[in-house]
């Protein structure tokens, strides 16, 4: 929202600190809405003058050209070639003579231009940096003196502010508004023409009179229309005061009369229309939902077909403007409109948003009605807008003023308690010092019911003890522009504004624990990026959404209103999105590649739903889980010897770790035969990434990990890629830190014995551990394979396995006796149930 | 003493003197060795010495007898240091490998920025009391917008464009729902911190995307003021971004806090004299806040004159951008190593 600083001055007079823009600035940031930017507007306009335009003919060697005599006052009058097509001869533009700038700095000569001198040129809004309208050379309009310096004509240079609006505070999208918060009340310009306070005609929902009718067809879409008839005006530029303001503001100036209605817009808010009288159709108006294919063209030249949602404004026999958005082209103000009808009213906020979301609309005046007008100030726009055209573009004002519609109803005040505010705020207010806050912004606050607040006495009383004691109550009035004021704790909102978000400062709070409980999934998501970061692997984080099928890996729940078809799914497993992040490293030159992510995967509920308010969401399924992918090197490569590529077996040893350490449980072979459930909770843990011969993760006879190579179908590699592993894991399963209790160490030595055996093929080497740890007793505490061989020095393609086994008692020194003992047992066992060949050496 | 026994204890003193510096100017073990053939060897001075003792006559035998001795066991011991050291000397020379060569080193894990970022915040937090809690990122439209007193059709609904599942349920557009959940759940005092992801139809582009992190706060409790309110704020500013960091609170607005407050704190890259990161006004605006708007505390059955309590949000990846110097959002849910490998 732009505001311009020169007409907030004019309004308040600003004084002091205030008069720098940044100071006003800074003050609106802190107390009303945020300033984004402050920018210069008509800087630069040294030596660009008023010129009169005393002749203009056609360019005798171009179509688009216009010669013409210009006065720059002070009897100077040069030639000057233009460029735009229409020209008035006696019209008055600004004017840059030779050896004079633009203020983008581009120096003016003179200069021939297909064969005829040109000195200096007429200028554009554009070219003054102005505006955006490159289109034509900016007229102004009469009465100004060739010569006069254009700054001073347009009432510039001005700062213009951009605020950045709450939604809830519409009422400072305009100046009346701003001026407000940062002075007294303001005090409106006196446009110097005649006044008009006309004789009103009421209707509940038909007016009628000054030879015209307005109907409004459904008071839901529209509570209130007002209308106003001037005859005889004469539609031309508008003066150089209202130009610039409108300017400064970021509008285009238009005519005077279109000009009036924007810029009692910025001035109080109220969006108005101006229709050319003579070309309502029966000279009515009807406020009416639009009939389905009814054609309107807007006056941006859009032609639309309309819905019956939509509302409009129309005559007897069609529509002419969108209401409350923007009016069409067929009524619009031209330069040979004579007789207006000015549009004052106002429109239901949602059917505004309707009316304008279907036609793929949004201006000024939606804008503004669909956060709410001053319902009641509607008569007082008006005027203002009948007046500044009476002013700029003369004619007379009909004395009859319509309004169709109900009255508003009064704004109904709102009992404040001073005690409230200090519950809320604790900042210790006395009700003087809270009627202070408020009545600058033009609230009205008297004693309540309760009475005693706001009184003399307890003015700058300060202490709790004063608000608490008064129990006092201030009735408070809200001023009809604040459509966001409707109860206590709005009000409290407006005191804190006022007396500072700083206010209450140096106050100690004691320390208060929390009755919630840690959600202990942040522990847990803690563990399992202990242990994998411990690994060497980094964190990465990604969007949630995944293609409906990522390379043979589905999605289940799509999205209905996606950004891209590469989004148009949540994701339904980690492994899939780690697989995309993977080949965005192979994209960019990366081998080695370990990553892993905590997030949701998404699926639909098995079983019936829940009830209640859970139902809406329960038929979906939200489940934490764990993913992770290592490529590439061990460890980065050095120049001792070369980095051997992760394995089987570094996968297994990570996905063991999680399934031992972090959830207490098993990792077993996955085609192996131990009895597992195979219904895993939400969607599922494995996928077609997921190449045979991998591993799952079992615990109490569900599986919660499942970790493997990755299949290459799952995943688009360059010839340079190494073999990729990745596991996932539910992080439902992961537990707690554990608290292990001490086992006593033993200060007694260990004995250690090495035993290479050959075993048929097939006998898994965790039975062979689990055998040997069952034939022996606890002195065994250590069971470690160091070689498994084969080949032709073995008989009968059996397999050798080598172990290390120690022994340890925690209370002496063992002998070689107990040593022998137990291998000899532990032989015995290994021989009987596996047919273990024992090799003596 | 006769003249021979004086000549020896002479001799002996010259062995001393000259053996002791030449042990001491000895300075490589060659050099050492030399200098232990020419004094202690068999052949040696001392040993020539000793050789005479027999010639002295009796008396004063025993007197160059044991001066000999001690001679002896000085230069051993001179010897037997200047070898030591010696040694220490040429243990670098001799095993003078280049150590400039690079090290055999480790693949280094390590969280993702944006989680250090939630994980300090939710720890300050801690420090106040405040407890971690979760809540599904599929919602109702009930959570999502009505109990937090945003009706489906407001312009207030035009700052969050959602994903919708079906008519009712949505991926939620911040964490806030998790506040009514969490009061519906325990009656007050209540204080938590919920991180998690929430959900917008924005186009990933470099300050925006569709899926984000957020922290929400809230504090509920008899007795709990704006003040306070300000107070736990600036602690947590305080210890985040350092103890010098300004704080200001400037109005806002947000369906579910009234007042609600913006909080800007001075712009960290710049010391707020002006960059591109704080747009050059020198601050930074880090999260949305403000006292629970009474509506809230109805909406989940608590009294609104007993309670009041303030909300905050923030979001982590943009404090990450912001504390890290990361110019574009995109980069940080690429998971490229090389970008990752620089916040382990």
């Amino acid at each position: 929202m732009n505001i311009s600083f020169n007409w907030i001055d004019e309004l308040v007079g600003l004084r002091g600190e205030l008069r720098d823009p940044r100071v006003l600035a800074e003050r609106l940031t802190m107390t009303a809405a945020a300033v984004e930017k402050t920018e210069n507007v008509g800087a630069g306009l040294d030596g660009i003058v008023v010129s009169r335009v005393l002749e203009a003919r056609p360019h005798p060697n171009a179509d688009r050209l216009t010669l013409c005599k210009v006065d720059r006052g002070a009897g100077e009058v040069l030639d000057v070639v233009c460029g735009a097509p229409v020209i008035a001869t006696g019209g008055l533009y600004p004017h840059v003579a030779p050896g004079g700038e633009l203020p983008a700095g581009f120096r003016i000569e003179s200069r021939k231009i297909r064969g005829e001198l040109s000195h200096g040129m007429l200028c554009s809004e554009a070219e003054l940096e102005l505006g955006r309208d490159k289109g034509g050379i900016m007229r102004l309009a009469d009465g100004l003196e060739p010569g006069t310096p254009l700054a001073a004509a347009l009432g510039l240079p001005d700062t213009r502010l951009t605020l950045d609006l709450n939604p809830n505070r519409v009422d400072l999208a305009c100046h009346v508004g701003v001026a407000r918060e940062v002075g007294g009340p303001p005090a409106p310009r006196d446009f110097g023409g005649p006044g008009w306070s006309p004789e009103w005609r009421d209707g509940d929902s038909e007016a009628s009179g000054a030879g015209v009718t307005v109907r409004i067809e459904d008071l839901d879409r529209c509570p209130r229309y007002m209308a106003a008839v001037i005859r005889g005006v004469g539609v031309g530029p508008s003066p150089g005061w209202l130009a610039g303001r409108l300017l400064a503001v970021g509008a285009r100036p238009i005519s005077n009369v279109v000009d009036a209605t924007n810029y009692v817009l910025h001035e109080y808010n109220q969006p108005l229309h101006a229709f050319d009288l003579a070309r309502l159709s029966g000279a009515e108006i009807r406020v009416r939902a639009a009939v389905a294919g009814e054609p309107l063209t807007t006056l941006d030249g859009q032609e639309h077909r309309l819905a019956p949602e939509q509302t409009v404004i129309a005559d007897r026999d069609r529509a002419i403007a969108f209401a409350g958005v923007m009016g069409g082209l067929d009524t619009e103000v031209t330069e040979d409109t004579v007789d207006l009808l000015i549009e004052c009213a106002s429109f239901d906020p949602s059917g505004v948003r309707r009316t304008r979301t279907r036609a793929g609309l949004s201006t000024d005046a939606s804008y503004r009605f669909e956060r709410g007008i001053d319902v009641h100030a509607q008569e007082r726009a008006l005027a203002r807008c009948v007046e500044l055209i009476l002013a700029t573009a003369g004619g007379e004002a009909d004395l009859i003023g319509l309004r169709a519609g109900p009255a508003p109803a009064p704004v109904p005040p709102i009992d404040v308690r001073v005690r409230r505010v200090n519950q809320v705020l604790g900042f210790g207010l006395g009700g003087a010092e809270v009627r202070a806050a408020l009545e600058p912004i033009g609230f009205k606050a008297v004693p309540g019911e309760g009475g005693g607040a706001g009184t003399e006495g307890d003015a700058g009383a300060g202490g709790d003890a004063a608000a608490d004691g008064a129990a006092g109550v201030l009735r408070i009035s809200v001023p009809g522009w604040r459509t966001d004021i409707a109860r206590e704790i709005d009000v409290v909102e407006e005191v804190a504004r006022r007396v500072g978000y700083d206010a209450g400062a140096g106050q100690d709070r004691r320390f208060r624990p929390s009755a919630v409980p840690a959600d202990p999934r942040v522990e847990k998501a803690a563990r399992v990026r202990e242990l994998l970061t411990g690994r060497g692997l980094l964190e990465a984080r990604s969007l949630s959404f995944m293609p409906e099928d990522f390379r043979g890996n589905r999605a289940v729940v799509s999205v209905p209103n996606p950004l891209s078809a590469e989004e148009s799914c949540l994701r339904s497993a980690m492994v899939p999105v780690l697989l995309r992040r993977l080949e965005h490293n192979y994209a960019r030159g990366n081998r080695n590649v370990r990553l892993f992510e905590l997030g949701t995967v998404f699926g639909y509920a098995a079983g019936p739903g829940p009830e209640g308010e859970a139902a809406a969401t329960g038929r979906f399924e939200e489940s934490g889980r764990a993913g992770a992918i290592v490529a590439g090197t061990r460890r980065p490569d050095h120049w001792s010897g070369p980095a051997l590529d992760f394995d089987l077996w570094d996968l297994k040893e990570i996905a063991g770790s999680f399934a031992d350490r972090l959830c207490g449980a098993t990792l077993v072979p996955f085609d192996d035969a131990v009895a597992v459930d195979a219904t895993e909770s939400g969607p599922s843990l494995a996928g077609p990434w997921l190449s045979l011969g991998g591993f799952r993760a079992v615990k109490d006879g569900r599986v919660v990990g499942v970790a493997g190579a990755v299949d290459a179908a799952s995943l688009d590699a360059p010839p340079w890629a190494a073999p990729a592993f990745a596991l996932e894991f539910d992080l439902a399963a992961v537990e707690g830190r554990p608290v292990p209790a001490y086992r006593k160490t033993s200060p007694f030595p260990a004995v250690r014995r090495d035993l290479s055996m050959t075993l048929p093929r097939g006998v898994p080497a965790a039975d062979i551990e689990r055998t040997a740890r069952e034939a022996t007793s606890d002195l065994l505490r250590d069971v470690r394979l160091f070689d498994v061989y084969s080949g032709e020095e073995i008989e009968g393609g059996r397999l050798g396995l080598a172990w290390t086994f120690r022994f340890r008692a925690p209370d002496r020194t063992l002998t070689d006796q107990d040593v022998e003992s137990e291998m000899s047992a532990l032989s015995t066992a290994l021989e009987k149930r596996f047919g273990a060949r024992i090799r003596r050496s | 003493m006769t003249p021979a026994g004086a000549s020896l204890l002479d001799r002996l003193a010259a062995i001393e003197g000259k053996g002791l510096a030449a042990i001491g100017e000895a300075t490589d073990s060659a050099a050492l060795e030399s200098a232990r053939v020419e004094y202690l060897g068999r052949n040696g001075q001392l040993a020539d010495v000793m050789s005479l003792i027999g010639t002295v006559e009796a008396r004063a035998r025993r007197e160059v007898g044991q001066r000999a001795n001690a001679v002896k066991t000085v230069l051993r011991g001179a010897l037997e240091e200047r070898a030591k050291a010696l040694e220490g000397a040429s243990r670098g020379p001799r095993a003078r490998i280049d150590r400039t060569l690079p090290a055999r080193e480790r693949w280094v894990g390590g969280v993702h920025p944006v989680t250090r970022v939630i994980d300090e915040i939710c720890g300050i937090f801690a420090e106040l009391g405040f407890t971690s809690v979760l809540g599904p990122e599929i919602e109702s439209t009930w959570y999502n917008f009505t109990a937090l007193n945003i009706p489906l059709d407001h312009p207030a609904a035009d700052m969050m464009d959602t994903f919708y599942l079906e008519k009712d349920v949505v991926l939620r557009t911040h964490t806030s729902p998790v506040q009514a959940r969490v009061m519906e759940a325990f009656r007050p005092p209540v204080r938590v911190v919920v991180p998690g992801l929430a959900y917008r139809r924005d186009s990933f582009d470099p300050s925006h995307a569709p899926a984000f992190e957020q922290i929400e706060g809230l504090a509920v409790d008899e007795g709990v003021d704006f003040v306070e309110f300000r107070a736990a704020i600036e602690h947590f500013v305080h210890h985040f971004f350092g103890q010098g960091t300004k704080t200001r609170f400037r109005p806002s607005f947000y369906p579910f806090t009234e007042p609600s407050a913006e909080v800007d704190v001075s712009c960290t890259v710049c010391a707020a004299s002006g960059c591109s990161t704080c747009k050059r006004t020198g601050w930074i605006t880090i999260m949305g806040s403000g006292m629970v708007d009474p509506a809230v505390f109805e909406a989940v059955g608590y009294d609104p004159e007993r309670y009041t309590g303030y909300a905050f949000g923030m979001g982590p990846a943009r404090i990450a951008m912001v504390r890290h110097g990361i110019p574009d959002m995109r980069l940080l849910y690429e998971g490229e190593m090389s970008f990752l490998q620089q916040f382990a």
